[in-house]
């Protein structure tokens, strides 16, 4: 098969893309498949009518290419696609969005409040900000809506330190959330389709070293983090984050592959969804693969079992 | 899963295995999400202020064509094979003749040719610093230099400048205090004359009294000088080599800035003893500089009166400052203030602290315009409000479409700032770099 591997493009993950992006060409090559990188531009559906690939694989994080706008442009010139599709794309992209329909299907996520940045210009939500300080307690964690990586996320430890911290995530964003800090250990469950439905693969879990507690940037970073899959759970917690992570996928609408982020909380020992990537990296230093090899699934048919999936689906 | 007829390994222990396999000094290096967002400052749509180059689109194309000519007929051999560690002769030579631009005497043995000045940081970064090892630096420091002390594992002081530089004062408290703990710095890194990134220069009586406490204390102090004969205005002050005699002074000179950074040719010169122990640590890193490079050089000053092109890029930057500085005055709103440089290639701005710089940047970014966020110039995070500016590698145009749109973004934030707390933000006192200049004029 022709297979256009789309990476790169102008998002603030664009370096992580450009990386996805190469190991993917990597395998296809190695599967056999005639690969055409494009590092997405605006050339982008020229390039797609001149190379006419069998299908797309969608390796792109963040804006334009995780949050649904690549997806409807593929749909519209009829090249089968990896991945969800523009609808599933654009729930996960905005966090706020993603939350409410978590919360509306009855799955736990942290308590929060979004605004926009009309409400605080033009129906002075300011004034609501210190109702909402009482009801969500410090810290409390400001993140920009639709933002992959951890930059924009900030801790609020005390009132003085919101504004700050809502500039802060505007400047990503024209909507920002403000959510209930839950301390405890960050999980992730990959979720790959198969034969037989989605499959959760086993949980990740990341342990950042303990000066980069507070520092979300260092928090995905090899090095600065540890990695450990399976993660050392309760053999029911795993159950229920798989459980969790599964039902956050369908809720969502995802297809082909995601990651589901969740909270295990210190002391109550309550799971929470904090978030679904549409398009998780694809890295030798990234979660899918890694769970995805702890099942015992190599990189390579990671990426065909991928594949073959985005051409099944494709409307004929 | 049903993939259990394949063996079992363990992605998690594959990761763990690269991840035991890094130094520790890697540990402490840059977060990524900077490196990604910087990334994407160099997309070809977007007004970079980021950068640090000087136009090299000044360098006539024809005189290049002709030189590389030359160099081909004359030295193809030579130009072809390894050199010597501590570099070519002649082109020590034409060093001796930039150096004594600035009135410095220097001898052949006394220097080290480099692959661009960036190694002579590195070189005496790998002959002087253990792990754990004290380096005074300035406060905001060149941000290139930040990955070199880090990798080194040395422990960074930064002592704060105002508009005549490093403060004397505090380096004498601070080297005081390190006694106290029964630490010695091993060295003292400054960009004396038009600093990057604060654009400042150091003033006489602070390069007699740093000179003076190196004597003192039999201390180190790297003397990196890029843009000292970038100079828009004044007159010219002695470098702290020439003020300490090559005794405790290790000065770094570099062709980037008066010629080409694509050449990679810096120099150091030092005290011999210094000189013999980077010239082994250059000979483990590269064994010698590109000769084809310093074959150019050669060429190029043998044919050509470097003078002349130097004197064009003055003209040209002191332009493209006085452009920016204008852009500033017109674009940046009053909680803002920023250096007046009298030379060089930057511009320091501060902003009000509630606005973090490398978040302005994700933002400015979508405006299609970059810059440098001051974290970078620190070791220990400070400078989140601060920005640097680059004028000497962006048109008059750009300069000032730029800076429009910077402070655009700048202006957004501080409205909103003050739609949330209801109150008109302070200017952030200076603490770092005091008296940084309000406004131009």
């Amino acid at each position: 098969m022709r297979v256009a591997v789309l990476k790169g493009g102008r998002s603030l993950e664009r370096n992580v893309s450009l990386r996805s992006g190469a190991r993917v060409e990597d395998a296809l090559q190695r599967l056999g498949h005639e690969v055409v990188p494009i590092d997405v531009g605006p050339d982008l559906v020229d390039r797609l009518g001149d190379v006419r690939p069998d299908v797309a694989f969608v390796a792109l994080h963040g804006r334009g290419g995780e949050d649904g706008t690549v997806q409807e442009l593929l749909e519209l010139v009829g090249v089968p696609y990896t991945a969800s599709g523009p609808s599933a794309c654009s729930r996960c992209m905005d966090k706020v969005v993603a939350k409410h329909e978590l919360r509306g299907a009855g799955l736990p996520t942290p308590d929060f409040y979004a605004f926009s940045q009309a409400a605080f210009e033009e129906l002075g939500a300011g004034r609501a900000l210190p109702a909402l300080e009482e009801r969500l307690d410090f810290p409390i964690v400001v993140k920009p809506a639709a933002q992959g990586s951890a930059l924009g996320i900030k801790f609020a430890r005390t009132a003085a330190d919101v504004p700050g911290a809502i500039v802060a995530a505007f400047s990503y964003d024209t909507k920002v959330l403000l959510e209930r800090y839950v301390e405890g250990r960050d999980l992730a469950v990959s979720v790959l389709d198969g034969p037989h439905g989605p499959e959760a693969l086993p949980v990740v879990e990341a342990i950042p070293h303990e000066e980069h507690f507070y520092d979300f940037e260092a928090r995905y970073e090899i090095g600065r983090t540890a990695f450990v899959c399976p993660a050392l759970l309760e053999p029911e917690t795993t159950a229920r984050a798989q459980e969790l992570a599964l039902a956050a996928y369908a809720t969502l609408g995802c297809s082909g592959f995601a990651r589901v982020d969740l909270l295990l909380e210190q002391g109550t020992g309550e799971l929470y969804l904090l978030e679904a990537n549409a398009i998780p990296g694809l890295t030798d230093t990234s979660l899918l693969p890694l769970a995805a090899e702890a099942a015992g699934i190599s990189f390579e048919g990671l990426i065909a079992r991928i594949v073959e999936l985005a051409v099944e689906t494709a409307p004929a | 899963m049903g993939h259990d007829d394949t063996p079992k390994r363990s992605g998690a222990r594959d990761l763990e295995r690269y991840a035991g396999l890094f130094a520790r000094r890697t540990q402490a290096m840059k977060s990524s999400a900077m490196r990604d967002l910087m990334a994407v400052t160099a997309r070809p749509e977007i007004i970079s202020l980021a950068g640090g180059l000087p136009d090299t689109s000044t360098f006539p194309a024809e005189d290049f064509a002709a030189l590389m000519a030359r160099v081909a007929v004359d030295a193809s051999a030579k130009a072809l094979q390894y050199g010597p560690t501590e570099g070519l002769d002649d082109v020590k030579r034409c060093i001796a003749q930039v150096m004594a631009a600035e009135e410095m005497d220097v001898e052949p043995e006394d220097l080290l040719v480099t692959t661009g000045g960036q190694q002579v940081i590195d070189l005496v970064c790998k002959t002087l610093i253990d792990p754990g090892d004290v380096v005074v630096a300035e406060a905001p420091t060149y941000p290139g230099a930040v990955p070199v002390f880090v990798s080194y594992q040395a422990d960074v002081v930064q002592i704060e400048m105002d508009e005549h530089g490093m403060r004397t004062d505090v380096l004498r408290a601070e080297l005081e205090r390190l006694d106290r703990e029964g630490r010695v710095p091993k060295f003292i890194y400054t960009v004396p004359s038009f600093q990057n990134p604060a654009g400042v220069t150091m003033a006489l009586e602070r390069r007699r009294e740093l000179v003076r406490i190196a004597h003192e204390r039999e201390l180190i102090v790297l003397e990196d000088n890029p843009y000292g004969l970038l100079r828009y205005e004044g007159s010219p002050l002695p470098t702290l080599y020439r003020l300490d005699g090559g005794e405790f002074v290790i000065y770094l000179g570099t062709f980037s800035k008066i010629l080409s950074p694509g050449l990679r040719l810096g120099w150091a010169a030092a005290p011999r003893p210094v000189l013999d122990k980077l010239n082994l640590g250059k000979g483990g890193a590269d064994l010698c500089s590109s000769t084809l490079s310093q074959q150019f050089v050669v060429t190029y000053f043998a044919e050509r009166d470097w003078r002349t092109y130097l004197r064009s890029l003055v003209d040209l930057y002191r332009r493209r400052r006085d452009v920016m500085l204008a852009a500033l005055a017109d674009h940046f709103p009053p909680e803002a203030s920023w250096t007046r440089p009298g030379g060089g290639l930057f511009i320091w701005a501060r902003l009000p602290e509630f606005i973090d710089t490398t978040d302005l940047l994700a933002r400015a970014l979508r405006d299609n315009v970059a810059f440098v966020p001051g974290r970078a110039a620190y070791l220990d995070g400070r400078g989140g409000s601060e920005m640097r500016l680059n004028f000497s590698g962006v048109s008059d145009d750009d300069i000032r479409e730029g800076v429009r749109r910077i402070g655009k973004v700048v202006r957004e934030q501080v409205g909103l700032y003050s739609t949330l707390t209801g109150v008109k933000p302070e200017t952030a006192a200076a603490q770092n770099v005091v008296e940084l200049r309000r406004k131009a004029g």
